[in-house]
């Protein structure tokens, strides 16, 4: 700065204004004072405004007890339970939806993307009319039909449709059974965990022998029967340590086992098949953008057709396909919010709903939901970065 | 709507300045000429829209006792139906002037929401709605149930310690308004709809086979229905309360929309004092001094609107019980004119 002063003194005299750094550094103060004032004002007025209504204000309610009770909570909860917990149970609800949900979109989408492009004539026709079907319809409507037309339509619990006296759907719900964990049950989750360990192990081992000598080896097989085979193990070497606990029909409803409540069938049903069609399409314009020149110079190495599509189409589909996925991800995430329509306990029913209704504080409890959809998504977005970073064309 | 109304409550509270916050709701009600009234999204007898989209109802009335005093006119009146999920957030953001939509008058409503409740229209209780082929005959049969209700409201709060009070397990469906509640419960999604006992009766004349459904003899709580002003106008709060006393106390004076006009002349002072013939009562709350005597004239006594809308001569048919007057053993009771 002081070097341009001197060098533009040595020919004439500039104001201060027109020296473009003093401009920028001025410019950028004035900017940054304005939206720390503007901060202020809105942080302050509101305050004001609040305590000038009577309207309590912070975030003390979270500690109240809710004395509500919630239809599906993942962790205990009744009707003592706090404010915090009555949001932690809507937060656990949403993201279970979202992350099933995600599951199964992804699934779908995926096989019906690739059903698209194939030879057969009644298959991607069917693909097809999936897809503009799904996607044509909005959402909230796929969620009254799956919740209305269809699981409403049910019958009651005394006539319930069964499979062998275990599992049972009716109005109310779908019912199968629960294990009843008895002592020496966590060896199982433990041989669980140590079968997928054992099973990323060997698929890592496999990969380099295959780079370092051309060798094959089964490692999907060989890790799918340690994952399965070791839970099993430890369940016949400790004696079976748990029961089944069946669902039955006691008074009004079926007691017992595990429930999954209809607003969570439909919203789930709406969720994953409306996003799964708009995942199909980003599945077959990843394929498309492979040209096909790659697959036919696989196949005059001698490549097989499943091999083809493994190891030379999909890795270079997926360049195209991460981002657009990961918009599919938010907007399932954010969409689940649609569960409130029918009653689902996901966030926006119990915290911007039940919450915010009971305890008026509507500041808080809209900024707080706000603040949790803003966190997840950015998650999301992260960690698909990372996994597109990673899968980005890497130039030697 | 419901969004919309949290995020305008967020807005105003953040934008608008603080002495416009406190800007006396009479005189906004004067200026543009009508009362903003918020009333429930329809229950017969309180709040409900015909099919030409005409309100009636004992609520719809006290927001037109209101209309009446302030304008001399009942009519001038516009309403916004909310759900009870939205009501308060509307009230506090200025959408309504006031909210007369069977909402039960709490301590925390009145101290930590910033509303104010100026009396009661209704004195209920929470009941419970099953269907007859059930074979249930009280609510301490109820273990087990599926119970559907709105979801934000009192009836929500009762319900839970209701049956855990009693030891009982419950499974909870909680809906956004009333009628996906009533519609869930009609679809056999629950065993049982819970709301106050007057809205349990109005629910049933609307069923498909009123007969097939009834209601079980518990009243599990106190559900003091009145109307709900923002807090800290002292001169409005006072508007929405006179104006109904004034319907209470036109009914123990023996002052009906008939002989309004011949009581004028009555040897009764309180009577005069109440019908403006005598003293200046209207004038220190802003309004015209025959406020009281164009309420009873355009909609009668809290008798007359009583059995009107949801009495003997409504399809209701609900006794007065504890909402007669104090002097036939009753609630209602108005303090005096003077």
């Amino acid at each position: 700065m002081a070097k341009d002063g001197a060098a533009a003194g040595d020919t004439q005299k500039t104001s201060m204004m027109n020296d473009p750094a003093v401009r920028s550094i001025v410019f950028q103060v004035v900017l940054l004072g304005l939206v720390v004032f503007v901060g202020w004002y809105l942080f302050h007025n509101t305050t004001q405004n609040l305590a000038s209504r009577n309207i309590a204000s912070g975030f003390g309610f979270l500690e109240q007890p809710a004395g509500f009770d919630i239809i599906q909570s993942l962790i205990p909860f009744s009707q003592s339970a706090t404010y915090g917990d009555a949001f932690v149970v809507a937060l656990l609800n949403t993201l279970l939806i979202s992350a099933i949900g995600i599951v199964i979109a992804t699934v779908v989408g995926f096989v019906v993307g690739i059903a698209r492009l194939s030879d057969n004539w009644i298959v991607a026709r069917l693909a097809t009319v999936y897809v503009e079907t799904l996607r044509n319809i909005p959402l909230l409507l796929q969620i009254f039909f799956w919740y209305f037309a269809v699981l409403r339509a049910l019958p009651g619990p005394r006539d319930s449709y069964t499979i062998m006296d275990v599992f049972f759907l009716n109005q109310r719900g779908f019912y199968g059974p629960a294990p009843v964990m008895e002592d020496g049950f966590w060896t199982i989750p433990v041989a669980l965990i140590l079968g997928i360990a054992i099973a990323v192990a060997v698929s890592i081992w496999a990969k380099k022998r295959l780079m370092a000598t051309g060798k094959q080896f089964h490692s999907f097989w060989v890790g799918l029967a340690v994952i399965i085979g070791l839970p099993v193990l430890a369940a016949l070497v400790t004696g079976v340590p748990f029961t089944w606990e069946y669902p039955a029909l006691k008074g009004f409803n079926f007691q017992g086992g595990v429930v999954m409540i209809p607003e969570f069938m439909a919203v789930l049903f709406a969720l994953s098949l409306y996003t799964a069609s708009f995942i199909a399409e980003v599945v077959r314009s990843g394929i498309l953008a492979v040209s096909k020149g790659q697959s036919e110079a696989a196949h005059a190495l001698g490549i097989r057709q499943g091999l083809t599509l493994r190891l030379v189409v999909i890795p270079q589909a997926l360049r195209v396909m991460i981002p657009p996925l990961t918009s599919q991800y938010l907007n399932l995430l954010k969409n689940s919010s649609l569960g409130a329509a029918v009653g689902y306990p996901e966030l926006v029913a119990v915290v911007a709903g039940t919450v915010l209704n009971q305890t008026g504080q509507a500041i808080e409890v809209i900024a707080l939901t706000m603040a949790v959809y803003l966190t997840f998504s950015l998650l999301i977005s992260l960690f698909m970065n990372w996994y597109n970073a990673r899968k980005a064309l890497v130039e030697r | 709507m419901n969004k919309l109304s949290q995020f305008t409550i967020g807005a105003m509270l953040a934008l608008g300045s603080v002495t416009a916050a406190q800007a006396a709701t009479l005189d906004d009600v004067k200026e543009k000429g009508f009362v903003q009234c918020g009333v429930s999204t329809g229950l017969a007898g309180f709040s409900a829209p015909d099919d030409k989209g005409n309100y009636s109802g004992l609520d719809v009335d006290v927001c037109k006792a209101v209309a009446a005093a302030v304008f001399g006119d009942a009519t001038k009146v516009k309403f916004t139906p909310l759900t009870a999920k939205e009501r308060f957030t509307a009230l506090q953001s200025g959408e309504v002037d006031m909210l007369s939509r069977n909402t039960t008058w709490t301590l925390n409503r009145d101290t930590a929401q910033g509303l104010s409740f100026t009396g009661v229209t209704y004195y209920d209780g929470q009941g419970f709605m099953v269907r007859k082929d059930l074979g249930i005959k009280s609510a301490k049969e109820l273990a087990g149930a599926s119970v559907c209700t709105e979801t934000g409201t009192t009836t929500e709060l009762n319900l839970a310690d209701y049956f855990k009070t009693h030891g009982m397990e419950y499974t909870v469906v909680a809906l956004g308004s009333n009628s996906e509640a009533v519609a869930a419960y009609d679809s056999g999604r629950c065993d049982v709809y819970t709301t106050d006992a007057s809205g349990l009766y109005a629910t049933r004349i609307a069923l498909e086979d009123p007969t097939a459904h009834m209601v079980l003899p518990e009243i599990i709580s106190k559900e003091p229905l009145g109307p709900v002003v923002r807090q800290g106008d002292s001169q409005w709060f006072n508007v929405v309360k006179w104006s109904l006393y004034a319907m209470v106390a036109a009914e123990e004076y023996g002052v009906t929309m008939a002989n309004v006009d011949e009581m004028k002349e009555s040897k009764n002072p309180e009577v005069k004092r109440l019908l403006g013939a005598e003293g200046e009562f209207g004038t220190p709350m802003g309004l015209p001094n025959d406020w009281a005597y164009q309420i009873v004239k355009q909609l009668g006594n809290y008798g007359e609107a009583f059995e009107r809308n949801v009495g003997e001569g409504s399809p209701l048919k609900i006794d007065r019980g504890i909402n007669a007057l104090w002097t036939e053993g009753g609630l209602q009771y108005a303090p005096p004119f003077r």
